[in-house]
């Protein structure tokens, strides 16, 4: 089999894994577990669909599912994965399997000629690196959003069985909070920091991010330290990457890990009481207060 | 019962600066990634009330040995070490092929912890590849951990949901960024630390093959910034230049 395997459990992700592994080879197979809604939903896309029915084989068993892969994955030199928590974790045990070179949270890449030039960020978010996997096979890991979900085609379905085992026992699964927010699609966004008093001071924020026509994000620590916004919210590398027309960002330092997922809006307002933080550096406008007292006086003027 | 938590020396990523695009690591102090501190406070924390012994295990150039004693300071008992000059720019499946031959030496190991990304490369590989040579279940992402005589039972947290999984010991599980508070050395604890026990082996101890690479990297460059740095003086000043440039009041 040449071409290009694809695997995500979410059809979305999958969609997009389709329209990138197009841009390597025109020949595309998926692979869906357990999952006839998604096996439908691929070959609606217009690809060949491997559909796994094992009752054995839970995705969240990542030994399990790297198995049932390596067993599909036959002559194929590139197998593409979503690079969501379940696309990375399984990107390294597939690639071991394979005996592949790996780079996940890859954000875009050029084929030339039978090289596939991948682009990742590095050093936290500091460098963006091309890099290229040498080995006879590779495992990719596509940061999601990163290609245009594939339209609708006409595929096929074919049934495959496989005997796997496993070590791991889902007991529960239990939904997140639902947080709706698409802060990567928002056109601006006032981005909370640690610089934040308290939880009560969001709803200020919040009725500044309405009226500038936008959402509230914020950084990593002050949803996951802090549990005042939902994961969803996090800019950064391992939140959201964001290009919004205006990000104004509020007691933000500005280290990398966050600024990786910043640097892409058009214009940034940092206030910050240091005037020396690093994330004036990095900003079109710098004002130097307490951003408490400036959402305040901004809700009231504008 | 051994609970070994894999660690990587990375360079102080906010004092890397940036000259011509490229990356200047001349004078940057070395430090351990903060997630793979949560691991060993993970571990830490696991430990008390049991007998289990920590082994922080690291591969990596000569500093390492230096570097490590922070890990030794905040709550491991040992460190198995494994050190060559060629090590700094190893890639993942090289570093988590001499992990796998430094497991292979210690005995009675129940959970192999490891972070959700290192500090410099964030790729989340080790962890996985170092599981598939062990050929030991995995869990990654993990937020809670408790382990119950050969099973542990942890939380997987994911964008959409969490997942609370039973896994069979000997495992390996990594651990997500931020699920606890790493605690900080005190004095005493720090000028201890010098004294743990430490296994320090070469690369020819472990006599394995690393491998051709199989990544090559063409270039490592920070992006290209050009912001204003207008600085404004007052809310009425930026409300000002805001609306100039149409960001406001449309
Ligand atoms: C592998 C890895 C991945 C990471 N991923 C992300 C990520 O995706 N996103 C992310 O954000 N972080 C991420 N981080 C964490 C990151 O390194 C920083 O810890 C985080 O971005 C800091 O958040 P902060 O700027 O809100 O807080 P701080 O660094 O604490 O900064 C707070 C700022 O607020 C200012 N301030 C204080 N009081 C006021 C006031 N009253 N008015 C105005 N300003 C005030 C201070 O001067 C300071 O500059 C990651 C870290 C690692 C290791
Ligand atoms: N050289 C190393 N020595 C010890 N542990 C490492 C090393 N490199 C990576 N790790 C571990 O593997 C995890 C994932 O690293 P990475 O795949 O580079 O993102 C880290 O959080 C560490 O726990």
């Amino acid at each position: 089999m040449a071409g290009v395997l694809i695997y995500s459990d979410k059809l979305n992700l999958a969609l997009e894994l389709i329209t990138a592994g197009k841009a390597i080879n025109d020949e595309v197979t998926a692979v869906a577990i357990n999952d006839e809604e998604l096996a439908k939903g691929l070959a609606n896309a217009g690809v060949k669909v491997l559909s796994v029915a094992n009752e054995a084989v839970n995705v969240a068993d990542t030994a399990a599912v790297a198995s049932v892969i390596k067993e599909l994955a036959g002559g194929v030199k590139t197998v593409l994965l979503a690079s969501n928590r379940r696309g990375k974790e399984l990107a390294g045990r597939l690639a071991q399997k394979l005996g592949a070179g790996c780079l996940t949270d890859v954000s875009s890449f050029t084929v030339n000629g039978d090289k596939i030039e991948c682009q990742r960020n590095a050093l936290g978010g500091a460098t963006v690196a091309t890099q290229v996997i040498v080995s006879d096979k590779g495992v990719i890991a596509i940061a999601p959003k990163s290609f245009a979900p594939a339209g609708e085609g006409s595929g096929s379905i074919e049934l495959v069985s496989l005997d796997v085992s496993s070590k791991v026992k889902v007991l529960e699964v239990k939904a997140k909070s639902a947080d709706a927010v698409d802060i990567e699609a928002a056109e601006v966004l006032v981005v909370a920091g640690q610089g934040v008093n308290s939880q009560d001071d969001l709803t200020d924020i919040e009725a500044l991010a309405k009226k500038l026509g936008g959402e509230v994000a914020c950084t990593k620590p002050v949803a996951t330290d802090k549990k005042w916004l939902s994961e969803e919210r996090v800019v950064g590398l391992s939140g959201k990457l964001c290009k919004p027309e205006l990000a104004v960002l509020l007691g933000v330092s500005g280290q990398v890990q966050f600024t990786v997922g910043i640097r892409d809006a058009k214009t940034i307002v940092s206030v910050n009481t240091d005037e020396n933080a690093s994330m004036n550096q990095l900003s079109d406008y710098v004002l130097t207060a307490d951003l408490h007292e400036v959402v305040k006086d901004l809700n009231s003027k504008l | 019962m051994n609970i070994v938590v894999a660690m990587k020396q990375i360079p102080d990523l906010q004092q890397i600066r940036i000259r011509n695009r490229q990356p200047v690591f001349d004078d940057v102090p070395l430090t351990i990634g903060d997630i793979d501190k949560n691991a060993l406070e993970a571990a830490v924390n696991l430990k008390e009330g049991t007998d289990a012994n920590i082994i922080v295990l690291s591969a990596g150039n000569e500093d390492v040995e230096d570097t490590i004693k922070e890990a030794l300071a905040a709550g491991a008992d040992e460190a198995f070490l494994i050190l060559d000059d060629d090590l700094e720019d190893a890639e993942s499946s090289q570093i988590a092929t001499i992990l796998a031959a430094g497991l292979k030496k210690m005995d009675d190991v129940s959970l192999i912890l490891f972070g959700e990304g290192s500090g410099d490369n964030y790729s989340g590989q080790v962890g996985s590849r170092v599981a598939e040579l062990m050929d030991l279940p995995q869990v990654g992402y993990v937020s809670t951990i408790e382990v119950n005589g050969n099973v542990a039972k942890v939380t997987r947290s994911l964008e959409d949901v969490e997942e609370v999984i039973e896994v069979e010991l000997p495992a390996v599980i990594s651990v997500m960024a931020g699920i606890n508070e790493p605690r900080i050395p005190s004095v005493t604890q720090i000028l201890k630390a010098g004294k743990k026990p430490k296994e320090v082996l070469e690369l020819d101890d472990i006599e394995i093959d690393l491998g051709a690479a199989t990544i090559e990297t063409n270039s490592n460059l920070a992006p290209e910034s050009d912001r204003k740095k207008i600085v404004v003086k007052s809310v009425d000043e930026l409300v000002e230049k805001l609306t100039a440039e149409n960001l406001i009041g449309r």
